[in-house]
């Protein structure tokens, strides 16, 4: 095999709440639950303005194979549903709902029964309304049931956590190692896999200690730690892949042909604390931090929450806020208002005051080749953004443009500060336009 | 609490950003050149002070001019004007009349810079571009070598590579000289110990990649090795740290090989490029009509560069086999 590490960055940490624990919202005045909130075909609202909505109740649902039912944060009246531009750029469905703040629990939710097999445990999966935590929020269930099953020995756990600022998975293994520990021994058990590698980078060496002392205790052998060099971004899943297995994993390809079952530890954690409380994914676990923000911490806040509401309770803004961001700083997408809702793969709220925001005016490309080498794919991002800028689909092509992850690595280490990732994100639509294949 | 909902700036991840920039670039490697000036003043007198800043000024001034004149952006702020008018200094004697030098920040920053696009897009590398244009239209001013201050009664004296190429030998100042800057030449070229003092914090800070330098230094020394090994004149490892000490080896391969404009971007490229640099260098030396071969060397190669990037392309991780 090649090289023993991919090329990495090194990006400044700022974990600044990595010592704040958790603490729990209290109820918001309003929620706004979107319909889309995982990769595939958004849900239909299951309910209308004027219902009685309970906890747990499920309140979107689709027919569609790649999706994941959704489920009600809050006890309360529907208000409306309505349509309203999301993070993405596009329009989402939301459902309103005004909470009582009673929290009455719906009938529905009950714990789950034992499964008997596979086909029952990832029915019970998709009953959760469980996505891929980590951000892509593809549906978890769909991940555990793959076609090859007997081709897979593996799970990996991915707790890296290569972002900047973002503490959520780090507190999530120290306050939810029971459940974490649970959800990797139910997807062993139920996908017949050998071996998990819970793999974390080692900046984070209290939470490699103490799962392998609770590991230890429980006397458990078949799931190990995986330290990983802190450097971004070592999360990424064909980084993960290579950096556990020395195996390269081709872009389109998916965990299960790389023999293992690939999710987020928050993931994992949930899969663990639904098979043994039955309450779907309504809350979520996220670091609220960024200099415009007066107390950072760490917060678990219903889903549907304002992110507004969400700064409100973590000593609203400190100074004028002029960039927010839903996720980390290297991939996470800035919004354009604090009225969006918080979705089921927010990890990080992050605002930031003017210093902070300002887009670095693009100078010259010096050839340097800074972002060749800071690439894990060996791409050559400044090739790659010439070829954009003629136009030059072909040439796209033949450098790989649909190789790229989007990281950002290219564009951070940029002297020229030239948006290289972006315009391999926009390269890629150029190749799909010409129509090359 | 007040709602945002309207003024957030939208732009495209990642929204962090490292703090090094072309600027910052540029300066550090100004920095690393301040030894050498040190040494320099110090053997060669003021006027290295003078024709160093006078190089700058001249060079910031065509690049901002010719920027006002185009209604271009500026492009001052960046400092790469400014570098080419510090490395075009060091490649001149310290004797060389103001007004040549002029000449040659001119024909760096308009012809060989603007000319071609600016910053990021010029061919060649502009100080050794310079370094050339002068040497050929002003032969004798560019080749009037102040004698050092610390040897005796000389006004002018010869480079040790023009000392070589009259054939004698004997009468090379020995290594220690060399290393140390007590010798004639261009005044940035004198001290390799201040050159490699730079060079080598250069590398420590990432700002270049030791591949260029490492090849260019390694193949002359070996081919020096080699060369007086098989012809058997003088001692072949004595003459070989000579023909690393001399001319303009270490201010080419630690400075002027390693810009990256005009250098391969990938490791491979950059391997072929030192050594390209490092044998062209030892044979105008040894059979060429100059003494000194180190400029139109690193200019050859920079004519190379693009064929050099088109040759070795990149395997990807995960892309296709080619």
């Amino acid at each position: 095999m090649g090289k023993k590490h991919l090329s990495s960055v090194h990006v400044a940490h700022y974990k600044n709440t990595a010592g704040c624990a958790t603490e729990v919202m209290p109820i918001p005045d309003i929620v706004k639950i979107s319909m889309s909130q995982h990769i595939g075909a958004p849900c239909q609202p299951l309910v209308a303005k004027g219902d009685y909505v309970k906890v747990g109740q499920k309140i979107g649902d689709t027919e569609a194979f790649v999706s994941a039912p959704i489920h009600s944060s809050v006890s309360g009246t529907v208000k409306g549903i309505e349509q309203a531009r999301s993070a993405a750029g596009g329009y989402d469905t939301l459902v309103v709902i005004e909470p009582d703040k009673k929290q009455e629990i719906s009938e529905e939710v009950v714990v789950p029964e034992e499964p008997k097999d596979l086909a029952e445990f990832v029915k019970e999966v998709r009953k959760s309304g469980l996505v891929g935590l980590g951000g892509a929020s593809f549906p978890t269930s769909i991940k555990f049931n793959p076609k090859n099953i007997d081709d897979v020995h593996y799970l990996v756990v991915n707790a890296a956590e290569c972002e900047p600022f973002i503490t959520s998975d780090h507190r999530c293994m120290l306050e939810d190692t029971e459940d974490l520990i649970r959800g990797c021994q139910l997807i062993m058990k139920y996908d017949n896999l050998d071996k998990g590698y819970i793999c974390i980078e080692d900046n984070k060496p209290d939470a490699i200690e103490h799962l392998n002392k609770v590991l230890k205790e429980k006397g458990i052998t078949n799931i190990e730690t995986f330290s990983l060099q802190a450097r971004y971004p070592k999360g990424a899943e064909r980084v993960l892949v290579y950096e556990v297995f020395g195996k390269v994993m081709n872009a389109g390809v998916l965990p299960a042909d790389m023999g293992c079952i690939l999710d987020n530890v928050t993931t994992v954690t949930k899969v663990g604390h639904y098979f043994r409380t039955g309450v779907p994914l309504i809350a979520k676990r996220m670091t609220v931090d960024g200099d415009a923000v007066a107390e950072p911490k760490n917060i678990i806040a219903p889903i549907g929450t304002l992110v507004h509401d969400v700064i409100g309770f973590c000593g609203g803004y400190k100074q004028e806020p002029r960039k927010i961001l839903m996720g980390g700083p290297m991939m996470g997408r800035a919004i354009p208002s604090d009225e969006m809702p918080i979705v089921k793969n927010n990890n990080a709220i992050l605002a930031f005051s003017k210093e902070k925001s300002l887009v670095k005016e693009e100078t010259a490309c010096i050839n340097c080749g800074r972002c060749h080498e800071a690439c894990p794919f060996n791409l050559i991002p400044t090739a790659l953004a010439d070829a954009y800028e003629r136009n030059d689909a072909q040439a796209l092509f033949d450098l790989d443009v649909n190789q790229c992850m989007n990281c950002g690595s290219c564009s951070y280490v940029c002297p020229a500060h030239r948006p290289l990732g972006f315009m391999n994100t926009l390269g890629k639509t150029v190749v799909k336009e010409a129509g090359i294949k | 609490m007040a709602k945002y909902n309207d003024n957030l700036i939208v732009s495209s991840s990642p929204h962090l950003v490292t703090a090094l920039d072309t600027q910052k670039t540029m300066l550090i490697v100004m920095a690393c050149l301040l030894p050498s000036l040190v040494v320099s003043t110090v053997v060669f007198g003021f006027r290295v002070i003078l024709l160093t800043a006078v190089s700058i000024a001249a060079c910031m001034f065509f690049e901002w001019g010719w920027n006002a004149l185009l209604k271009r952006r500026q492009t001052v702020s960046d400092c790469s004007a400014a570098l080419t008018g510090m490395l075009l200094a060091f490649n001149v004697p310290a004797g060389l009349p103001i007004w040549t030098l002029l000449v040659g920040d001119f024909a760096a920053i308009i012809v060989v810079k603007q000319l071609f696009g600016g910053i990021g897009k010029n061919l060649v590398n502009p100080a050794i571009t310079a370094r050339i244009i002068l040497f050929i239209s002003f032969a004798t001013e560019m080749t009037t070598w102040p004698a050092p201050k610390y040897v005796a009664d000389a006004t002018s004296t010869a480079t040790p590579l023009g000392v070589l190429a009259e054939g004698s030998i004997a009468d090379l100042p020995s290594n220690m000289q060399m290393f140390l800057g007590n010798i004639g030449g261009s005044f940035g070229e004198v001290s390799a110990v201040a050159l490699l003092v730079g060079g080598l914090f250069l590398i420590w800070k990432k700002i270049i990649s030791p591949i260029i330098p490492c090849c260019f230094i390694g193949t002359v020394f070996a081919f020096a090795l080699i060369y007086y090994a098989v012809t058997g004149q003088g001692d072949p490892l004595q003459m070989a740290i000579f023909h690393v000490l001399a001319g303009g080896v270490m201010l080419g391969a630690f400075f002027m090989a390693t810009d990256y404009v005009t250098s391969p971007l990938l490791a491979k490229g950059k391997v072929v490029f030192g050594i390209g640099c490092g044998l062209m260098t030892m044979v105008i030396r040894l059979w060429g009509q100059y003494p000194e071969g180190v400029s139109f060397s690193i200019l050859l190669m920079n004519c190379l560069t693009p064929l050099i990037n088109d040759f070795f392309q990149k395997r990807m991780y995960g892309g296709k086999k080619k």
